[in-house]
Formats: C-alpha cells, structure tokens, sequence
C-alpha cells in the first residue's frame, strides 16, 4: 500500500516538475527576445525613429517615420476589407446555413488559415501587381486582408456559438425574426468575444512580412498614394537585416522592438476588452 | 416494493388491526349483556385504551406520511380515510365500554317480566361492523353501499324495541329503572351502527373517490 | 351477510371519463398533433383544449413530450434542425402552423426553464419585444409600459431604481420574473411556460405561483412542470404526458385526487417505472 503511494507521488512530483520547464521554457522564451530586442533596439529608439526617414546606406541616423505609416496604412486596409467580410462569414457559418455548407466553409476557412503566408504574397503578386503593373499599399492590404478574414471569420463563429441558445429562443419567442435576433440580441452579447478575436487578429496579421514582400514592396520615402509601393515595418526589418550596415541592422532592431510593442499593445488591450467581464452570463 | 410503499401498507395494517380488536369489543360488549357475562364486560373495559393507543399511532403514522410523502391520489384517500375510520373506530370502542357498563349495572337487577329481544338489533350491528371492515379490507364499494342501505334497518330495529320498552314502562313503572339502561343500550348500538356507515362510506371515498356522504353525489355529479 | 348484496347505486356516479369541461370556445387548440425529430416520433397524436383565462398544467416523466408539445405551441420548434409537424394546432379557431410565425410567437409568449434575461438593463429586456413589434411610439410610452409590465410581474418595487442595471445583476428569482415581465411587455393572449420553476428556491417559486393566478384574469397559461404539487395549486387543468402520448387531462382535483388511469396514479403517487 505505501510502496504504491509513494511510486504514485514519484510519479506525480516527475510530471509536475516536467510541467513546470515546459512553463518556464515557454515563458522565458517570451522574455529573452524582449530583453534581446530591448538590449539591441532601445538605443535606437529615439524621435528620430518616429519621425525621420531612413537615410541612404552608409549614413547614420534617419528613422521608419514613412515604414510606421505604411504599416498602419497597409493594415488599416486589410482590416477594412478582411474584418467585415470575416465577421459576416463568420455569422453565416454559425447562424446560417445547412450542415454540408457549414462544413464546406469551415473547411475552407481553415485552409486559408493554413495557408503559408508566403503564398498568399504570390498570389496577392500575381493577382493585383502584375495587373496594375506596380507594387502597391493596396495590393499589401488585400494579402494581409485575404489572412485575416479566415481568422475572423473562424473567431466570430466560435464567439457566436458560445451565445447559449436559451438567448436565442428567449428573443425568437418575443417574436423577432432570425436576422433581428442575431444583430440584436446574439451578436451584442458575443461582442466583447468577437471584439477581441478581431483585436488578435489585426494585431497578427501586423507582424506579417512574406505577404508584402512582393505586393507592397518597399519604399525608402513617402508614399504618396494606396497605388504606390509602401514601406511597412516587417519589410523595412527584412531589408535592414541583410543590408551590410550596422546602422542599418541597429534600425531593424529599433524596428523590431516597435513592432512587437504594438502587437503586445493589441494583444494587452484584448485582454482589457474580456477582463470588464464577459457579457454573457456566468 | 419502495420504503413509503411499506408506509402505506402498515397504515393500512394497523387500521385493520385496530378494526379487529373494536369489532371484537361490540360482540363481547352484546355476550355481555345477553350472556351476563362480567368476564366479556371487564375485557372490553380493558381493551378500550388498546383501541385509544392505536387510534393514537395512526394518526403518528398520517401526520407523518403528509409531511414526507405529500401524497396524492389513492394515497391521499387512504390517509384522509384512515383519519375518519380510527376515529370512527374508537368512537365505536367507547360506545362498547358503555354497553358494557350497563351490562354490569343490569346483572346485579332482577330481568324484565317480559323478555326483550335483542338480537336481531345485535346482529345487524355487528354484522355492519364486520362487514366495513370486510369492505375496507377488500376495497369494496359494493359491500360498503350495503352497509349504508343496512342502516334504514338498525333504525327501525332500534324504534321498535323502544316502543316495546316505553309501552313496559307504562303498564310496569317498576321497570322503569331497567327499560332505561336497555333503551340506552339500544342507542349505542344504533350509534355504533352509524360509525360502521361512516366507515363503509370512507371505504367507497377510498376505492372510488367519491364522497356520498349526506347523499351530496346525487345533487353534484363528479 | 344480509347487507353484503349489491345496491343499486342511485347516489353516486363514475369518476368522470371525459375530457375536463371547457370553456365554450377554446382559446387554443391542438388536434392530432404529431411531432418528429429526424425518424424519431416524439408525440403521438395529441388532442388538447386550452380553456380561455385557465391554467392548464402538464405533467409526465422526462423525455415524456411535455416540453416538446408546449414549444409546437408557439412553433419555437421549428427552430430546431430536421423537425415535422403533423396535425392542427389552433388559437383562436385559427391554425397557427400557417401563419406568420412572428405574429404568432407575440400573441403566444413563452418563458424558458432556465431565466434567460438579454445582457441588457432591465429596462431594454422589457422594451426589446414592444420595440421589434413596433409598439412604441414615443419615450414617454416605453417608460409606462416598462413599469406596467414589471408591476404585473411583481417586479417594480424591487427594481424600480435599478431599471438602467444589467438584468443579471437580478437573484435568479427576480431574473425569472422579468422574463415574465418581458413576455407581459408586448400583450401576448396565451403564455407558456416550460419548467418556469426548476432553477429557483422555494420562495421564488411561490412568488412565481402567486403572479400566474393574477396573470391568468388578461392571459390563458400552459405549464410544463416537473413539481406535482405546483400543478396542484396553480393549475385548473392538468394533463399527464407519458411516451410522446397525452395518457389523460382533467380538472386538477380530479387528477390528483382521483384519476382515471392506471399510469396517471402510478406516476403522480411515485410509483412509476
């Protein structure tokens, strides 16, 4: 009897220890790229970053001025056409619709999503640029659009079905319509969950690089319309990188370090948006 | 069988066994007097707190079955039946403690100069009483709307030997001392044959759940 | 024994056989109605009056048909995947299964076995049925309306400086009552309720009990129960359920007291199955 207990909480201390690395392993590794990018980028972090241009190779100083607008130009297009086309398909898939097409959409959701970001670049590529014959803020944002509907489209439904039907039928028994149910009653109380899955997606599709390689290109000043090519942070990383410059590599750090202090920034406010509690009940 | 099954069984057992012991005072109660027999008169004497104890436990048993078991329908009318029927039932045992009494009071005077006959009166009487209990214990409606019709009998039995008995008077006052006790006698018997009706129309509540008492089926259809 | 013979019974009569006397015109109706889900029939053949102005509690073990014949009632049903409907089912002589569905569901309100508030304030939980029926018309309006409502549902005293809080911020109880009261808001004819009571406290319950005897003087009650005794006291019919078949339905005291069949007795005095 006690021999068995004892291997029992041998067996049970081994599991928990090996538990408690793979914690710290996963959160560690969160920690050492910020304490890696801060040590690397914070010296480079300064006004200028935010409000010069980038300066020619081989001279110092300069900023990502144009590279922060165009990113947000870039995703500020994707998220107008990707969320709302992703939030009604989404409502279709757990409102509407028989079974067959339900699975036929989910289905193709989910490829989408499994898509190599690379390729939907490609297509974005062979699609928009090779038609209008120049690289484009407008054909980066339908790549980084054609990412995020799938995401939202797969986040709306999973909020929605979450809505207990009790709601449903409480609002259907008054008399409401099925259209009328859904945008005032179902889609109101899965709104914080909705809200924040598109807020994690924005903020994911933001990081995206291979997209916009061929689609928005690069831009070493002001763009001066959607149909000029665009600089964005991930691509001006990219470039950076490879150049042969340490100033060039310190801007790609700096780079870095305002990317991912906007996409913790998205990922923080989500957060807040679920932690003023769910509006569904218990 | 479930637990509160049991309940209901035993309810109904200690009503039965209640009615036995009654129904045995009212015979002994009647040997009593016909027989002076002090033996049976004392006996019933004794037996009337049995009869008191047991009407005592099943209205235990009926307060508590309500609480616990709420009952409805068949059970409902057994338990409500079961109040009025012990009730009934010690009423009838007091009644036989009481001819009884006279029993003893009429053995220590010398008989009536005519002879007054009881026993038609006796064995309808009992004979109601057996056969509430007969009906109860078979749920028989049929046996139980006979015990009723018996009643219009006991009545006229009972008015006839009264009559003889005033008549007696009359022609004997000596006798008045004695055609009093037997007159009384007379009453509780014919009292005793009501609480067997009251019991045959409780069975009929029971086993049909209707109420015919004071003939309220025939103004109200159920 | 002499009076053992049988008697001829002029005083008494049967228990009685037919279905509980009615109201010259039913309010509601279901003739014959069947209902399947997929293959599977869950109700056969089911006949019910519905008196005008009455309570008409339903009973029967789980999965007996109860719930799913009192949502045919405002044909909620329908909702559901893969379901048919057989038969007749009438409100106001009318047959409601080829109607329109939204007129039909505001003239028959129904409240769920779990409370089901919207995550609104109180007050937009009660005016959401006026506002899509397009019964308001101005502000003023919707705030009488939120207080007439909430006092038929013995509401108002307890939320009356609350009516801007979210409705779950309300006891279970309360929550109960106002989707009562939100039921109320738009005037049905016919009110149902499926279970209305399982998810409260004894209290809260008798509340419930109290408002449907008030409610039932503008409005004809159907109640889907699992608590005999709340049939028996709030009901003035009632009708047993078993296997998708409706086995008998009488006057209350009837059933309770007396009933007709065999599998009545046996399930309401706890001897079923």
């Amino acid at each position: 009897m006690t021999s068995r207990n004892s291997r029992r909480n041998t067996v049970n201390n081994v599991m928990l220890t090996l538990c408690g690395i793979c914690v710290f392993v996963t959160v560690s590794t969160l920690f050492v790229i910020l304490a890696y990018l801060i040590y690397n980028g914070g010296k480079s972090v300064n006004l200028d970053f935010f409000t010069k241009l980038p300066q020619p190779p081989g001279q110092l100083g300069g900023g990502m001025a144009n590279a922060i607008v165009g990113s947000a130009e870039i995703v500020l297009l994707a998220t107008m056409i990707g969320l709302p086309i992703g939030f009604f398909a989404g409502i279709y898939l757990a409102e509407f619709g028989n079974k067959t097409m339900q699975f036929l959409i989910r289905y193709t959701a989910d490829l989408l999503n499994g898509i190599p970001s690379i390729v939907i670049g490609i297509f974005a590529w062979t699609v928009i640029v090779v038609r209008t014959h120049h690289f484009s803020a407008l054909a980066g944002g339908v790549a980084l659009s054609l990412m995020l509907i799938p995401i939202t489209a797969r986040s709306t439904e999973q909020f929605l079905l979450e809505v207990p039907r009790s709601l449903r039928e409480g609002a259907l028994a008054l008399g409401a319509n099925k259209w009328r149910t859904i945008a005032t009653v179902i889609v109101p109380a899965a709104g914080k969950g909705i809200m924040t899955g598109m807020i994690l997606g924005v903020a994911r599709i933001s990081g995206e690089t291979a997209p916009l390689l061929f689609t928005s290109l690069n831009n070493q000043f002001w763009s001066t319309g959607l149909s000029e090519p665009t600089a964005s942070l991930p691509v001006m990383i990219y470039n950076d990188a490879i150049a042969p410059y340490d100033d060039l590599h310190r801007q790609a750090w700096a780079a870095g370090l305002v990317l991912l202090g906007l996409v913790l920034l998205a990922n923080i406010a989500a957060r807040m948006v679920i932690s003023r509690g769910t509006s569904l009940p218990r | 069988m479930r637990p509160f099954e049991e309940d209901f069984k035993s309810l109904n057992d200690t009503l039965l066994s209640m009615g036995s012991l009654v129904a045995h005072s009212v015979q002994r109660s009647v040997l009593s007097l016909v027989e002076k027999n002090e033996d049976y008169a004392h006996q019933v004497i004794r037996d009337e707190s049995r009869v008191d104890q047991i009407e005592i436990k099943v209205d235990d048993m009926v307060t508590s079955l309500i609480v616990r078991e709420q009952p409805v329908a068949r059970d409902m009318r057994l338990v409500v039946a079961a109040i009025k029927i012990a009730t009934d039932l010690e009423r009838m045992g007091d009644l036989a403690v009481h001819i009884a009494e006279r029993a003893l009071s009429l053995m220590v005077q010398p008989p009536l100069p005519e002879s007054i006959n009881f026993a038609d009166l006796a064995n309808l009487v009992e004979s109601m009483v057996l056969g509430s209990l007969d009906s109860f214990i078979k749920r028989d409606p049929q046996t139980a709307r006979g015990i009723l019709a018996a009643d219009d009998a006991v009545d006229k039995s009972r008015n006839d030997i009264q009559h003889r008995l005033i008549e007696l008077m009359q022609r004997d006052p000596a006798t008045v001392t004695r055609a009093l006790e037997y007159i009384i006698v007379a009453r509780k018997l014919e009292r005793i044959g009501d609480h067997a009706t009251n019991i045959a129309e409780d069975v009929i509540f029971l086993a049909q759940g209707i109420d015919v008492r004071h003939r309220v089926a025939e103004v109200a259809q159920v | 024994m002499a009076m053992n013979q049988p008697q001829p019974t002029s005083m008494t009569s049967e228990p009685s056989q037919t279905p509980a006397p009615q109201a010259v015109t039913p309010k509601m109706r279901a003739s014959n109605v069947s209902f399947y889900y997929g293959k599977f029939r869950a109700l056969h053949d089911i006949s019910l009056e519905f008196a005008t102005n009455k309570v008409t509690a339903l009973i029967g073990p789980s999965g007996c048909g109860k719930s799913t014949f009192l949502r045919n009632l405002n044909r909620i049903n329908e909702t559901l995947r893969d379901t048919r409907i057989e038969g007749e089912i009438t409100l106001d002589g009318q047959n409601i299964l080829d109607k329109d569905v939204t007129e039909i569901r505001r003239r028959i309100g129904m409240v769920f076995q779990r409370p089901n508030p919207f995550p609104k304030s109180i007050f937009e939980n009660i005016i959401y049925g006026p506002r899509i029926n397009g019964m308001l018309r101005r502000r003023q309006s919707a705030a009488e309306l939120v207080e007439k409502s909430l006092r038929r549902a013995a509401l108002w005293d307890e939320v009356k400086d609350k009516l801007h809080d979210s409705a779950y911020a309300l006891s279970g109880g309360q929550q109960q009552r106002l989707c009562i009261a939100r039921a109320l808001a738009v005037d049905p004819e016919v009110l149902l309720l499926d279970e209305p009571c399982s998810a409260l406290d004894p209290i809260a319950t008798a509340k419930i009990e109290d408002l449907l005897v008030t409610i039932k003087e503008q409005c004809t009650i159907v109640i889907v129960t699992h608590n005999m005794q709340q049939a028996a006291r709030v009901a003035d019919t009632t009708g047993f359920f078993l296997l998708g078949k409706l086995i008998e339905h009488d006057k209350t005291d009837v059933i309770f007291k007396n009933p007709s069949k065999k599998e009545t007795e046996d399930y309401i005095t706890g001897r079923f199955g």
